[in-house]
């Protein structure tokens, strides 16, 4: 069993800005530690000879030339926009830190 | 300010700096400062669903002249989302690496002798930015912020260094040096003021010998100023607080240029959850030899080098000299210097000229290194004042020519020696008292005469040639 609580669901939920009946929490709790004992249960599995995978696409370097492309017209932009001010979003007003 | 005997800061200072690619991180919109809000964005800056991001190769090889320049190490290296919820972050995530940098280890060596190991250089993607409405006295009592996303996106890279910084005036020393490795990289254009460089430090003190204490951390110092004295307030807060019997809590704190003062921004704890994993819309980057060589092959020599070389044609610069170099240095011009000492010519008289008339002009493409070494020669030979010199040398940087022709139309011709002689003579017999305190060994006096015949010459006359003339006759 991973020993997943109640308390660390309520946390994760928290971070996410998920807003969870007491119900909801109870469910989660039990559905979420049956997905960590499914990893615990690799975890314990010998992978010494298999090599890690970063991704699932044999893929490496994609990029693009630093060519400047078309950006979106303000009005198209700020219309989808909740409110805006001054050509700027405007949103609920940020309190404390300026990141 | 010193800390009190027995204590020592420890500092560590992450710096991150804007890359001058044409465009933004992971889409073509256009990395420009100071535009209309919101012009430069399209859906991968703003976030929007279903958009992917598509990794900008110059950024990649400005990351690696980074690391170059820092003697770091090249790796593969892998994305990741950094998750937190704020508006000028509009995915609700910040792409940036994590557990695998594209360069890490390293070092840089300071002017002082001093070296500060670098733990990492990664890459990562900018914010948008906000202003915040009522708070800033913009409009009072208003509830709102508005954001800008024209910087959400735009490449960054952050170089983290080890705590080996001892003192505030170290940090700002290697955020100095540091800024002018960046522009020598050509990957930043190292202006703090608009926000281009911007540095976070880490403050910690302890008792001479004992382990690391519990650390600060001051966010967003936008100037080298800032970053000295919040270091020094902060280190000092911090032995305040201990030799009183407190404890120092790991925190994020705001430095307050006005106040003087750091305060809490907010408790670690609370906000040190960003959940990373993997971007799972970017592939892997492990850029191969050939890409590395190329971006080796444009690196030049760094700003310690350079500057050494200047510094080896002057011999004992002055303070004043040291500092004209930084800037020649920063600003690249230093072969104006190299081809005047190449040319004979007077390298001091150079150096000062660069420094001052060539480092105020926006574009000095239109003047060429031979006609910056002919100035300088008109110069030092007497033939063009130094107030000439430089009235040349600005005609030369805005329109280019020859600085003869220049001087001519200028209507700098010198008077000739033979006229040049007659008004010294006939000024010496009008004003005999200053003339014979001037013979009995009063040199002040040479200024007396130079000022009568520039009034006479109306500035034609070179000062040095009159002073020539007098004592010749004294
Ligand atoms: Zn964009």
């Amino acid at each position: 069993m991973s020993g997943l609580t109640r308390t660390e669901v309520a946390h994760v939920a928290r971070l996410a800005r998920l807003r969870l009946s007491d119900e909801e929490l109870d469910l989660f709790t039990v559905q979420l530690a049956r997905i960590l004992d499914h990893a615990a249960d690799m975890q314990s599995l010998d992978l010494a000879g298999v090599v890690a995978t970063a991704h699932p696409y044999d893929l490496i370097n994609v990029v693009r030339e630093d060519v400047v492309r078309p950006s979106l017209d303000r009005d198209v932009v700020l219309a989808a926009a909740p409110d805006a001010e001054d050509g700027c979003f405007a949103v609920p007003r940020i309190m404390g830190e300026e990141l | 300010m010193t800390l009190p005997e027995g204590w020592e800061m420890v500092v560590g200072l992450e710096v991150h700096t804007e890359l001058r690619t044409a465009t933004k991180m992971f889409c073509g919109c256009a990395n420009v400062f100071g535009a209309e809000a919101n012009t430069n964005v399209c859906p991968v800056c703003l976030g929007l669903p279903g958009s992917l991001p598509v990794l900008n190769e110059r950024a990649v090889s400005m990351a690696m002249a980074i690391g170059m320049a820092l003697h770091a190490t090249i790796a593969p290296s892998t994305f990741h989302r950094k998750n937190y919820f704020y508006p000028d972050m509009p995915k609700d995530f910040q792409i940036s690496q994590y557990d695998l940098p594209i360069n890490s280890g390293g070092y840089l060596d300071l002017p002082d002798g001093s070296r500060v190991r670098i733990e990492r250089a990664h890459l990562e993607e900018d914010t948008g930015k906000s202003t915040h409405l009522g708070a800033s006295g913009r409009i009072h009592g208003a509830d709102r912020s508005l954001v800008d996303y024209n910087r959400s996106g735009v490449p960054l890279v952050e170089i983290v260094s080890g705590p080996d910084i001892r003192s505030a005036a170290q940090a700002r020393l290697y955020a100095s040096e540091l800024r002018a490795v960046l522009i020598a990289t050509g990957a930043s254009d190292g202006r703090m003021e608009e926000g281009s460089m911007r540095i976070d430090a880490n403050v910690s003190v302890r008792r001479n010998g004992e382990p690391f204490g519990t650390r600060c951390e001051i966010k967003n110092l936008n100037s080298l100023r800032s970053l000295q004295r919040a270091i020094e307030f902060e280190a000092q807060r911090q032995v305040e607080l201990l030799e009183g019997g407190g404890v120092v809590r790991q925190e994020t704190r705001h430095w307050d240029e006005t106040v003087g003062a750091t305060s809490t921004m907010r408790v670690k704890e609370e906000a040190e959850d960003y959940r990373y994993f993997r971007e799972p819309d970017l592939v892997d980057l492990a850029p191969d030899a050939a890409w590395q060589q190329r971006v080796a092959d444009e690196l030049g020599p760094m700003p310690a080098e350079r500057r050494a070389a200047v510094v080896g044609l002057l011999g004992e610069p002055s303070d004043a000299q040291r500092d004209a170099i930084d800037v020649v240095i920063d600003l690249g011009l230093e072969r104006f210097v190299h081809a005047t000492h190449a040319a004979g010519g007077d390298v001091a008289v150079a150096l000062a000229r660069v420094a001052n008339e060539l480092a105020a002009a926006e574009d000095v493409s239109k003047l060429t290194e031979a006609a910056f070494v002919a100035t300088i020669a008109l110069e030092s030979s007497g033939q063009l004042s130094a107030t000439q010199a430089k009235t040349v040398l600005a005609d030369l940087i805005a329109s280019g020519g020859e600085p003869r022709e220049v001087a001519a139309a200028r209507g700098f011709e010198q008077l000739s020696a033979d006229s040049l002689g007659d008004i010294v003579a006939a000024l010496i017999a009008a004003n005999p008292d200053e003339w014979s305190r001037f013979r009995d060994g009063d040199d002040k006096l040479a200024q007396f005469f130079v000022g009568l015949v520039m009034r006479e010459t109306k500035g034609r006359a070179n000062g040095k040639a009159v002073i020539a003339e007098l004592h010749a006759r004294r």
